[in-house]
C-alpha cells in the first residue's frame, strides 16, 4: 500500500488524509488540475469518473459522471471556492441529479487541499474533508450503498488479498 | 442494485432527513432521555405535529420510541450513528484507494520509481 496517513474525527464528521509523493507541488498539482489525470483516480473502481466541466477558478464548476458496470451513471460536481495553484484548492462536493443539477436532497461536503514541497525531491498532499452532520452522513451511507461503492472496495479489497 | 426494499428504505431516510425540526429532533434525543409532549414543548408546533415528525424519524429507523412509565421516551437509534462511523469508514477507504492511483499515476512518469506495487495487484482489473 502506499504511504498515507487517515485520521478520522467522528464527532465532526471531519476526514485527513494526508500522504507523501515523489514528485514536485506542480506535478501533484496536476492530478487536480488536468481533467484527464483527474479523471484516472478520482472515481472508485469499478466507477470510472468521466470529467466534463473543468473549470478550476473561484465560482468555477467541475462536472463529473461516474459510470458502473452495468453502465449505471452517477454524477457529482464540485464548486470551486478557492485556488492557488500549486499549492491550494478548496471545493464544495456534491451529488447531481440525472439533469446534472445539485441535489440539494443529498448532502454537501467541504474539502481542502494543500500542497507543500517537503524537500526537492518529495511533496506532501492533505486533504481535509467536513461534513456537516452526523445525520447527512447517515444520507450517504445510504446513498453509498444505493451505488454498490461500498460493496465494490470491498471487492477490491479481496481482488488485493489474494495477491 | 437497487432492490426495491432499499430504494424505499433510503427514500424513507432523505424524507424523514429532509426537514430541520426533524433534523433538530434527531440531535435532541442523542443521548438524552426525551418524551415526545417534553420534546413538544421545544418547538412552535402543535403536539399533534411534533408526533407526527417523530413517527417519521420512527418509520425511517432512525429514532426509537420506548415505553418509560407513562412517557414515551425518544431516542436516536444507535445503528444511525454507528452508520456516521461507517460512513467516515468507508470514505476512508474512497480515499485509501483514490491515493493508490495518485501515486500509481505518478509512478508512470518514472517506472523505477514506483515502491511496494507489483504488477500482480493490477493485472486483476
Amino acid at each position: 500500500m502506499s504511504n498515507v496517513e487517515i485520521t478520522k474525527d467522528i464527532a465532526n464528521g471531519t476526514l485527513v488524509v494526508t500522504s507523501v509523493f515523489a514528485a514536485t507541488p506542480e506535478r501533484v498539482w496536476r492530478l487536480w488540475a488536468d481533467p484527464r489525470q483527474l479523471e484516472r483516480w478520482w472515481g472508485p473502481d469499478p466507477y470510472p469518473a468521466t470529467v466534463v466541466d473543468h473549470d478550476l477558478r473561484p465560482g468555477g464548476h467541475v462536472s463529473y459522471y461516474m459510470t458502473g458496470p452495468d453502465g449505471d451513471q452517477h454524477k457529482g460536481y464540485w464548486h470551486i471556492t478557492e485556488v492557488d495553484p500549486p499549492h491550494h484548492l478548496a471545493f464544495e462536493d456534491g451529488f447531481a441529479d440525472s439533469d446534472g443539477e445539485p441535489n440539494e436532497e443529498l448532502p454537501v461536503s467541504r474539502s481542502e487541499v494543500t500542497i507543500e514541497r517537503v524537500d526537492d525531491a518529495r511533496t506532501r498532499l492533505t486533504i481535509t474533508s467536513v461534513y456537516d452532520t452526523s445525520a447527512e452522513l447517515e444520507q450517504v451511507l445510504a446513498m453509498g450503498m444505493e451505488q454498490g461503492i461500498r460493496a465494490a472496495v470491498e471487492q477490491i479489497d479481496a481482488l488485493l488479498a489474494e495477491g | 442494485m437497487g432492490a426495491t426494499i432499499t430504494d424505499e428504505r433510503a427514500d424513507a431516510i432523505f424524507g424523514a432527513l429532509a426537514d430541520a425540526t426533524r433534523r433538530d429532533i434527531l440531535w435532541r434525543a442523542l443521548g438524552s432521555d426525551l418524551g415526545v409532549s417534553e420534546l413538544a414543548e421545544l418547538y412552535p408546533m402543535s403536539f399533534a405535529a411534533v408526533q407526527k415528525h417523530v413517527a417519521v424519524l420512527e418509520r425511517a429507523g432512525l429514532v426509537r420510541k420506548r415505553p418509560d412509565g407513562r412517557r414515551r421516551v425518544v431516542t436516536t437509534d444507535m445503528d444511525g450513528l454507528r452508520n456516521a462511523r461507517a460512513v467516515l469508514d468507508h470514505y476512508e477507504e474512497l480515499w485509501r484507494h483514490r491515493i493508490d492511483r495518485l501515486h500509481d499515476l505518478l509512478g508512470e512518469d518514472d517506472p523505477s520509481s514506483r515502491p511496494g506495487r507489483t504488477p500482480e495487484q493490477e493485472s486483476d482489473a
